[in-house]
């Protein structure tokens, strides 16, 4: 997975709370929700944000923290929004 | 009955030793228990145990978390470890993928906060870094964990 850290070594809050009040189109789905080949983690429901053909999600280490990741959208933009949860 | 052990990062030394202490508890009970970390946690655990005594299933915490999502596997009792934020994290994943028990295992030297945010779980907690007494103190306070699941 190319990505780009936008928020290192945060808490989920803070970067729950970065990406509501960074970015327009945001989605919210819940834990465990399947992107990327990934499965989320965090306090549901999760932000996740679409910015340029990007997605800005996100993303748990148990040692780290968690970080927000610009990632190449791709087909999970698409899926994002005809699947949306909820629009922030 | 089934349980789980989720383990984050190693670093603090009282995981491991508390880990194979519930697993003990756990396994005289009859549970059949798996312990789920990333690859430092398992390790530490399988080298402890390198009979497995204790420890009889171990498996990748992301692909735990992805099964617990798939719906392919779930518990009846559920102890996430937590000295930080991360493990809060884990925490409210598996409360809501699981409709196992939750018991928040919680230690190092910032407690308090990860207490409040563990609301809804059952709560094992103590300043403990290197020294898992009192959280041993805790377990043992606990008879019966297969009663949790009723």
């Amino acid at each position: 997975m190319n990505y780009e850290i936008l928020l290192p070594n945060s808490g989920f809050r803070e970067c729950a709370d970065f990406i509501k009040k960074n970015f327009k189109e945001v989605y919210y789905v819940p834990a465990g929700f399947k992107i990327f080949d990934n499965y989320l983690v965090g306090l549901p429901p999760i932000p996740l944000a679409v910015d340029a053909g990007d997605v800005i999600m996100p993303y748990v280490k148990p040692c780290h923290g968690c970080f927000v990741l610009r990632v190449p959208g791709g087909g999970e933009v698409e899926r994002l929004r005809k699947g949306k949860v909820g629009e922030g | 009955m089934k349980a789980l052990l989720m383990m984050g990062c190693p670093e603090l030394p009282v995981q491991t030793a508390v880990a194979l202490y519930i697993a003990n508890k756990l396994n005289n009970e009859g549970f059949e228990v798996t312990s789920a970390g990333n690859k430092a946690a398992i390790s530490l655990l399988l080298n402890s145990d390198p009979e497995k005594h204790y420890i009889k299933k171990v498996m990748d915490l992301d692909r735990c978390i992805g099964a617990l999502a798939e719906k392919n596997m779930d518990f009846d009792l559920c102890f996430v470890f937590i000295h930080s934020d991360s493990g809060i994290s884990y925490l409210a994943t598996v409360s809501s993928l699981s409709k196992a028990k939750t018991v928040a295992v919680i230690f190092g030297k910032d407690i308090e906060p990860l207490i409040e945010r563990s609301a809804g779980s059952v709560i094992i907690a103590a300043k403990a870094v290197h020294n898992p007494m009192p959280l041993r103190a805790q377990i043992d306070g606990v008879k019966s964990w297969a009663a949790l699941t009723k």
